[in-house]
């Protein structure tokens, strides 16, 4: 592991107060140039001296990137939102209690009282042998150490792993992709590109050394909820080793509409995603195709769950995951109160 | 202009790890450069081809051939589209998303590194044993023939020799083509061992650091080659001076015209 140092290496600190100000350093700078929400996963990579970029742009001072304000039967978040705020929110907790749960269920009171949605569901994975430095597939080189013979890979991916097998550490992320959230992401040219959250999340297939499909230059401004799955049946659960301040093991969301006209017990459509499982927060069509129209109860969730995991591929450390992933997502459909957990 | 990336491995060793991106740009720019040096010297030089009289009167001499000569079989040039086929699979694969076009490159990749190597197998297998070995590779015997066709490029009329079955070009391209594809494909073979594939257990640990290093480089420095001789490949295979043989890489055949006039049928039959 890294040791980490009291002082970071010298950069630039720049503290715009518009989008325009930090976009024209995020330009100038390009790649060189270091993006600061909350802080709380940046600082660590600054003071290990991995990162070290020429220039911060530290968006705290920008009001255009904070509050929540209704939007077109949904909600609009700005993307320098805190957590707390998140939680705290009326609308969210009668409408989109889903997202409270998965903001709350993130580290501690303190964390979240700094850490912004934005910054959440934009962080960089925890494996650590790429926030070591080594130089790994995701940090450019041509390795995953984490998925080697003597590697220690017990957090790591089952799922969709494509040469390196780190996994997105996100709690909100399988929350927005339950509610068909939109990510708002300012462009590097002052233009502006609406992504469903399902296509913002970025596997290693696709890019090895990006969690995001964020460019340099790129900001994410803005997360959009729908008012299309507002007051679902949600369900979010996370289980990690210590139940405060730790990140998902493997996380659940789920969102429901029950077929009104069926007497209510047919799944009319859900959406389905879980985090913690692969480098990217995995939204599960199949399960979601599978589920819809018929009754929720346990046979429907077994079914489900069974095919939520087909094609894991565990390593050495972390076959418990698939067994764990199909309780979880047996839950999402069933419910907590009446499923059994089968190993 | 970086031409290697280097890396620290957990025992703070300094280690290669693959080759410069920067370098695609190099070869795809010395492709380009290539092209237009080639294509602005054939407009502007006074290159020597054989006059249409000459041609004429050899193919009045020559009516015993038949009028079409078989120059490519079937098995060659399945060989040679599918190889084809595999080379621009393996450079879109390769190089588009380093370009930026970002898509699941990786199985495709590996696949067509297959067809590739298997292509290979078989086309020396073919050559070997069906086909004149010797006939499109380069030696000291060949000397004559280069210094002739400088000559000819130069604007001289020189008699000969002239090419057997292969122009020289197309044997140097050949031995070109050779050391790179064999280069990318021996390390990509073994590079397929630190990826999942239903053939290979998984061995990161199969060389040290530095030999991966090194065969990633060689991969690299191969891949970005490749890049090159294929755009000044594609640029003879479409210029209408050219196109004849293009042709014959289609249709298996070359007229009897194009035979006399561009080869040597002593040391197309020779060999």
């Amino acid at each position: 592991m890294a040791v980490i140092r009291d002082v970071m290496p010298a950069f630039e600190l720049f503290q715009p107060a518009s989008i325009d100000d930090a976009q024209a350093v995020l330009n100038r700078y390009g790649a060189d140039a270091w993006v600061l929400a909350g802080g709380l996963d940046s600082l660590d990579w600054l003071k290990d001296r991995i990162k070290r970029p020429q220039a911060v742009v530290d968006l705290g001072g920008i009001p255009e990137l904070k509050g929540i304000r209704p939007r077109e039967g949904g909600l609009e978040i700005g993307a320098m939102t805190t957590l707390s705020e998140v939680v705290r929110h009326p609308v969210i907790r009668e409408r989109y209690a889903i997202l409270l749960d998965a903001a709350e269920a993130a580290a501690s009171p303190q964390i979240r009282n700094q850490g912004t949605l934005g910054g959440n569901v934009s962080q960089d994975t925890r494996c650590w042998y790429y926030r070591a430095g080594w130089p790994c597939y995701r940090a450019g080189g041509n390795i995953c150490y984490a998925d080697t013979p003597d590697a220690i890979n017990r957090e790591h991916a089952i799922l969709d792993a494509s040469r390196c097998v780190a996994v997105n550490p996100s709690d909100t992320a399988p929350a927005l992709l339950a509610l068909d959230a939109q990510m708002v992401v300012r462009t590097a040219d002052g233009g502006e590109r609406v992504v469903a959250a399902e296509d913002y999340f970025v596997g290693p297939a696709i890019d090895i050394t990006r969690m995001t499909v964020l460019e340099p230059g790129d900001l994410l401004t803005a997360i959009r909820l729908p008012g299309a799955w507002a007051g679902a049946r949600f369900y979010f659960e996370k289980v990690r080793d210590r139940q405060v301040w730790d990140f998902a093991l493997v996380s659940v969301a789920s969102a429901m509409v029950m077929d009104a006209g069926g007497g209510g017990s047919a799944i009319e459509r859900a959406r389905i995603a879980v985090n913690g499982v692969a480098a990217r927060p995995l939204r599960l069509r199949a399960v979601e195709n599978l589920v819809r129209g018929r009754p929720r109860n346990e046979a429907t969730a077994v079914v489900a769950a069974n095919l939520a995991i087909e094609g894991a591929q565990p390593l050495r450390f972390n076959a418990y995951k698939v067994p764990l992933m199909r309780n979880l997502v047996k839950r999402a459909i069933r419910g907590v109160e009446a499923t059994t957990w089968t190993s | 202009m970086d031409i290697l990336t280097w890396g620290r491995n957990p025992w703070d060793q300094a280690i290669l790890t693959h080759i410069s991106w920067d370098l695609l740009w190099a070869s795809l720019f010395a492709g380009v450069a290539f092209l237009v040096a080639h294509a602005s010297y054939m407009v502007f030089s006074a290159h020597r081809k054989r006059h249409a009289a000459e041609t004429d009167a050899m193919e009045a001499a020559r009516v015993d051939l038949p009028v079409r000569i078989v120059r490519h079989s079937l098995p060659a040039r399945v060989f040679h589209w599918v190889m084809a086929a595999a080379m621009f699979t393996l450079l879109a694969t390769a190089f588009l998303p380093i370009a930026g076009i970002r898509f699941p490159w990786v199985t495709w990749h590996w696949v067509a590194g297959l067809v590739l190597t298997g292509s290979i197998l078989f086309h020396i297998v073919h050559a070997t044993v069906w086909l004149d070995f010797w006939s499109i590779w380069v030696g000291p015997r060949d000397v004559p023939e280069l210094k002739a066709e400088v000559l000819r490029e130069l604007g001289h009329d020189v008699p000969g020799p002239r090419p057997g079955k292969y122009p020289l070009g197309n044997r140097l391209y050949h031995l070109a083509i050779v050391a790179t594809a064999l280069a990318v494909v021996a390390s990509g073979l073994f590079m397929m061992v630190r990826i999942r594939t239903p053939f290979v257990t998984r061995n990161p640990y199969l060389f040290s650091d530095a030999t991966w290093g090194v065969t990633y480089v060689l991969h690299g420095m191969a891949g970005v080659g490749l890049v090159g001789l294929v755009i000044a490949h594609v640029y003879f295979a479409v210029r209408p001076d050219k196109w004849w043989i293009t042709k014959s890489m289609i249709l298996g055949w070359i007229t009897r015209r194009q035979y006399l006039e561009h080869h040597d049928p002593d040391r197309w039959a020779a060999h």
